[in-house]
């Protein structure tokens, strides 16, 4: 393993709560880790952790973000190690602490010191705009926002898109954080009859380049249900492969996109499912 | 924009349509002082500088459209006997309502 590394910092945001940005950094942070990457994922809603409890890490937070922040621990003390892929660390939020612990300079320092000793730093933002939503973001080199073909969704993404713009400290510098649009919870029977927004609907407007499509599986709810990102819980299902490939342009390959296609429950089950 | 097409596709382009043309207009307001606030504090300023009126009694309504949106007013003067705008007052027309709707209408491009 490399001794200098120099770490791509992506933030996972959306603003509207409940999209999937929780299980989407779980999916991609152990999808890279299993590509060989050297992988944080940061819990950035502080008060409200989750991201702990999606990848079966909840029994072991000792220290938090907010405690490397403060000097209560050091980071290697508060990093958790994931028990399937020993490149996957977390490092988890406070559940106690309010927001206001979350200090600019203290995510500055934190991420810093990351930098060097990671390939990837995934900051999993909370929802909204406030100021845990607005640190999560503030160092990032690259943003996925994860969006639902729903309209309040895609507004709030597209409020996200200019604070991305605005607000981080690559735009300060008048340079441009690297957007990806990640569609997750898509209907594909739904969409084929115009009763969803479709990827190219979501496309026009928000005009961000798409990372993936992540179908709508009872899979997520399982992996979730279980504490396993589902890349890893059941990696050869559709959200499954949806997020590798998603994982995999974010390192930069040119894979062609797959639109998931109409499911019809039986017919499908005799046919099998879309070759990959 | 077809209304027939919305019944038999389903109501996806009715978001679509609507999307586009609210993130048009937020998309314009990000970067300004709130177009809105500013028009309705300066109307009310220069209208009670002549007339007073209850506050409670104004209506402003906004209806953002595609290529033109409009800004309507609507401001109920009393008929104040013996108050010291009075005087001021005489000059206007019996009705006690004066309505400036569509007066603002705003032009505001689409993107």
């Amino acid at each position: 393993m490399k001794d200098k590394k120099s770490a791509r910092v992506v933030v996972v945001t959306s603003g509207k709560g409940g999209v999937g940005k929780t299980t989407s950094t779980a999916a991609l942070g152990a999808a890279l880790a299993h590509l060989g990457e050297k992988v944080v994922v940061i819990d950035f809603d502080v008060g409200l952790r989750n991201l702990d409890l999606v990848m079966g890490a909840e029994r072991r937070v000792v220290f938090d973000l907010i405690n490397v922040i403060h000097g209560v621990a050091k980071l290697p003390q508060a990093l958790i190690r994931d028990k399937r892929l020993e490149n996957l660390h977390l490092l988890p939020a406070s559940q106690t602490r309010d927001k206001d612990a979350l200090t600019e300079d203290g995510v500055a320092k934190v991420i810093g010191e990351m930098r060097s000793k990671f390939d990837w730093i995934i900051c999993d933002s909370p929802a909204g705009i406030e100021r845990g939503a607005t640190l999560a973001m503030r160092y990032a080199d690259a943003a996925i926002i994860v969006t639902n073909p729903e309209v309040s969704s895609v507004r709030d993404s597209d409020r996200i898109i200019g604070l991305l713009d605005s607000k981080t400290e690559k735009a300060e510098r008048g340079e441009c954080v690297d957007k990806h649009l990640l569609v997750t919870r898509y209907h594909p029977w739904r969409a084929s009859r115009g009763e969803m927004l479709a990827i190219d609907d979501v496309l026009e407007i928000l005009s961000v380049p798409l990372l993936g499509i992540i179908p709508e599986s009872e899979e997520v709810l399982r992996a979730s249900n279980v504490g396993s990102p589902v890349t890893l819980n059941s990696p050869a299902s559709p959200p499954a492969r949806a997020y590798f490939e998603a994982a995999r342009r974010l390192k930069g390959e040119t894979i062609p996109m797959r639109v998931p296609s109409e499911n019809r429950g039986i017919f499908n089950k005799l046919f099998g499912r879309k070759a990959a | 924009m077809n209304i027939f097409n919305w019944f038999s596709r389903g109501s996806a382009p009715i978001a679509r349509e609507r999307l586009q043309i609210l993130l048009a207009h937020e998309r314009n307001e990000r970067d300004q002082p709130d177009l809105l606030g500013v028009l309705r504090e300066e109307i009310l300023t220069l209208i009670s500088r002549h007339v007073s009126f209850d506050p409670d009694k104004v209506q402003i309504k906004m209806d953002r459209g595609k290529s033109v949106s409009t800004l309507a007013v609507d401001i109920e003067i009393p008929n104040a006997f013996g108050t010291p705008a009075a005087a001021s007052q005489q000059r206007r027309p019996r009705s006690k309502r004066s309505r400036n709707e569509g007066a603002q209408a705003m032009d505001q491009r689409v993107a």
